[in-house]
């Protein structure tokens, strides 16, 4: 009989704890923006806690925009769900973003929204996890989300493009780069796609003679490392330059770099193609800069950021080239722009993936205007009528000009190849 | 009629009762849980974490196996379930349209199933023979090396047949028509979505059934006679390291099921540090120790309650973590402490009085 008892209280608390999720679910947006308000302004007081400004900023910046959006909501709003790593090893990619997307959200609604519906943004995380991804997906839903702003990782937007295409709901990827990530007709991307960089990045060494002999480090372990390398490997070979060593290395064994230097070294290379992130990059140009070894190195957007690494002498940098669509100390209004706003706000400088987010919801603005998308639009009408937009639209973004798009979702946009000079890029 | 269900009720062990409460318990959410999706009750959020709950129910039923019936510690099922994740997703998407999807899934589960079981043997076989904490070191290696090996594992198949390559996808070869199985870093991509809750919960059933039939049979009683004391055990003739195999290699497999209903749920399957790694063998650690170790009620309980947690503080925004690994040390005190345990008991005295304090569940 207490067995019984026992059981059936753990059935009610199994239950109840499934309907505390429901439940949950329907005061969301309410509670996160609420908590989330609350707990930035607890946190003031908490030294450590308020090394994360950027975040809490993001957080309480949400909760203007949403408040605001309460406050004159003329022509309805038009809700954007963003997905990216915002806790763990990513985080930095995740939030970059994030920060980018919502400084053109406030821009856009301070200019009167898109077709004066005023737009909101919610971001979630993922932690870079593909399950939590599409948890993620799933809790956008339940608040009503439009049109997906995400996700900021290959893997992650691989997933949750498989459920936006059967919920009909428009999916435009700020990073996502892999080549399975606008696979599905409602996905489209704002960067360029590995293959792509990959290819770019060994016509641009070939075309400008950088170098004869070229050793490539990469990771193994991680997709977008190993999707450029692939394509760099195979253009390589209608190239003037061969590919005399390829040093791996995975994401469980990434400090010590001095087996893949010095293979490199003892084959004579004469530039080194770091197709990684900018973490390992840098520590790949202390170990090189330790064991003297004097040479060219040339990598692709994952290095951007590499200037903003904490205790490590960014004048290692010197000379280093990389492909990115987007510098920080470029000279043009926008970036001019874009930079000064988000040192204002996030007290940093803002890395290509800020500089994606930002695109990404002026792109959605963009084909959302073409397409004539009102706030009183099913998720199925929007996706329909955003896809044909897409196709048809011209954005002039932070990275790059006149960006096109077509029916299979990728980017049409010159690369631009950027030389780090006196700590900061120079156009090449 | 009356009387003899009374009396048959009453034959009932005590063992047996306590088996169907199990079984009673998992119907009754199923079906609490299906009605409240027809009625449209449930949040998207919540319907798409109903099969990661059976996945990780499954998983954390298993490693209850290893750690609370065989007494020995696993940090590898997560390699495991990682094995049988790969093994069944190459199999769907090399068979994606030869097949109805009902048999292709029934076979994924059996090759995922045999592939952990097979891995969980040959690591079983030196390991088990000795004494002392040395599967939880080797089922922990064995964990990262299969995450590492996954991720530089490059298949293919194409009209000559199935080709391999640890280096990359260009030493392959593939003909023009060929298709790529698993791509290194970039593991399975398209895998069809066959797992669905209903799946889960005959999957969580029959996993149950088994561990609860193993427990209390005679290889079970043998199982955990050595547990408890393993020189007594050989002094009757207990051949200890068959009998281990035997427990461990039956959990190995069910990880593997587990593997198998995560790959079929998500359109992409990597091998990550995040959901094969060492993190989330602990995290299946934490949901049998949380539950009660040999307690295989309370690793169920404890597998939904964990993976919904840090999902329905999603509204807490950046404190969601913190806050998540606040619950983990506060349930670990109030579950286990000794000063938590007497508080209980007293309360429990207090509030029901004229029960005697309950003992610990089996």
């Amino acid at each position: 009989m207490k067995k019984r008892m026992l059981s059936l209280v753990l059935a009610g608390v199994m239950t109840a704890a499934m309907l505390t999720g429901c439940g949950g679910s329907a005061g969301t947006d309410a509670g996160s923006t609420d908590g989330a308000a609350q707990e930035s302004s607890d946190a003031a007081g908490e030294t450590e806690a308020a090394e994360e400004t950027p975040g809490e900023e993001a957080a309480s910046d949400e909760t203007a925009a949403e408040d605001g959006a309460a406050g004159d909501s003329a022509g309805g709003t038009f809700k954007i769900g963003g997905i990216g790593p915002l806790t763990g090893s990513y985080a930095v990619y995740g939030i970059a973003a994030m920060n980018g997307s919502q400084i053109a959200v406030d821009e856009i609604n301070a200019a009167g929204g898109i077709n004066g519906m005023t737009v909101e943004l919610n971001f979630q995380d993922d932690e870079t996890d593909s399950e939590k991804s599409v948890n993620a997906y799933n809790a956008l839903k339940d608040w009503g989300v439009q049109v997906i702003d995400g996700c900021v990782t290959s893997a992650c937007s691989i997933a949750v493009s498989a459920k936006t295409v059967e919920d009909n709901i428009f999916q435009l990827t700020p990073s996502g780069s892999a080549v399975e990530c606008v696979a599905n007709p409602n996905a489209f991307r704002v960067c360029f796609s590995d293959p792509n960089q990959g290819v770019a990045s060994a016509q641009y060494i070939g075309e400008h003679g950088l170098a004869t002999k070229v050793a490539v480090i990469y990771d193994s372990s991680d997709v977008y490392s190993s999707g450029i390398y692939e394509k760099f490997v195979a253009e390589a070979e209608s190239q003037p330059f061969e590919i005399v060593t390829a040093g791996a290395f995975t994401a469980d064994n990434k400090t010590d770099f001095s087996v893949q230097l010095q293979q490199a070294k003892d084959a004579g290379a004469d530039l080194v193609f770091l197709p990684i992130y900018y973490n390992e990059a840098a520590m790949i140009l202390k170990q090189a800069s330790d064991m003297s070894f004097d040479v060219k190195f040339f990598g692709c957007d994952g290095l951007d950021g590499i200037l903003g690494v904490k205790n490590f002498d960014a004048s290692l940098t010197e000379g280093v080239m990389l492909l990115t669509p987007f510098a920080a100390d470029a000279t043009d209004d926008l970036t001019v722009k874009f930079v000064t706003t988000y040192k204002e706000k996030f007290n940093e400088t803002p890395n290509q993936f800020a500089a994606d987010g930002y695109d990404a919801i002026y792109t959605i603005k963009a084909a959302a205007e073409k397409a004539g998308i009102t706030a009183d639009m099913s998720n199925e009408e929007i996706c329909a009528a955003m896809q044909t937009a897409m196709t048809e639209i011209t954005v002039d973004g932070l990275t790059g000009e006149g960006i096109t798009w077509d029916a299979s979702g990728e980017p049409t946009k010159e690369p631009k190849a950027v030389v780090i000079k006196d700590g900061v890029y120079t156009a090449m | 009629m009356d009387m003899e269900m009374k009396v048959n009720k009453s034959k009932l062990s005590k063992t047996t009762k306590n088996d169907l409460i199990t079984y009673g318990m998992v119907i009754l959410t199923y079906i609490v849980v299906q009605l409240l999706v027809s009625t449209g009750h449930v949040s998207s959020l919540i319907q798409g974490l109903l099969v990661p709950f059976c996945t990780y129910v499954i998983v954390a039923v298993a490693l209850n196996l290893t750690v609370g019936i065989l007494g020995e510690l696993s940090l590898g099922h997560a390699g495991f379930m990682c094995v049988g994740a790969f093994a069944s997703a190459v199999f769907s998407l090399a068979f994606k349209d030869a097949m109805p999807s009902g048999l292709r899934f029934f076979l994924a589960l059996l090759i995922g199933a045999a592939a952990a079981a097979l891995v969980g043997f040959l690591v079983g076989i030196p390991v088990l023979r000795l004494r002392g904490d040395y599967l939880a070191i080797v089922t922990l290696a064995f964990g990262e090396i299969i995450k590492n090996i996954i991720n530089v594992l490059y298949l293919g198949v194409d009209s000559r047949g199935v080709h391999f390559s640890m280096k990359d996808a260009i030493s392959l070869h593939l003909e023009e028509d060929g298709v790529m199985l698993i791509k290194g870093a970039q593991g399975v991509t398209g895998t069809p979505n066959d797992s669905n809750f209903t799946v889960g919960v005959i999957l969580i059933l029959v996993t149950l059934f088994i561990v609860l039939n193993f427990i209390h049979s005679r290889t079970g009683r043998a199982v955990m006679s050595i547990r408890d004391n393993r020189i007594a055990a050989e002094s009757v003739g207990i051949n200890v390291t068959k009998y281990k195999l035997i427990a461990f290699t039956v959990s190995a497999s069910l990880a593997g099921v587990a593997g198998v209903l995560y790959a079929h749920n998500l359109s992409t399957l990597n091998a990550l540090p995040k959901n094969f790694g060492y993190n989330m063998s602990i995290m299946i650690l934490v949901f049998v120790v949380l539950g009660g170790i040999g307690n295989i009620r309370g690793s169920i309980i404890a597998a939904v309650l964990l993976t919904l947690l840090p999902e329905v503080l999603r509204g807490l925004s950046d404190y969601r973590m913190l806050i998540y690994s606040i619950v983990l040390i506060a349930m670990m005190i109030f579950n286990w402490s000794p000063n938590a345990v007497f508080l209980r008991k007293r309360l429990r005295q207090k509030f029901l009085p004229g029960r005697k304090v309950e003992k610990e569940e089996a």
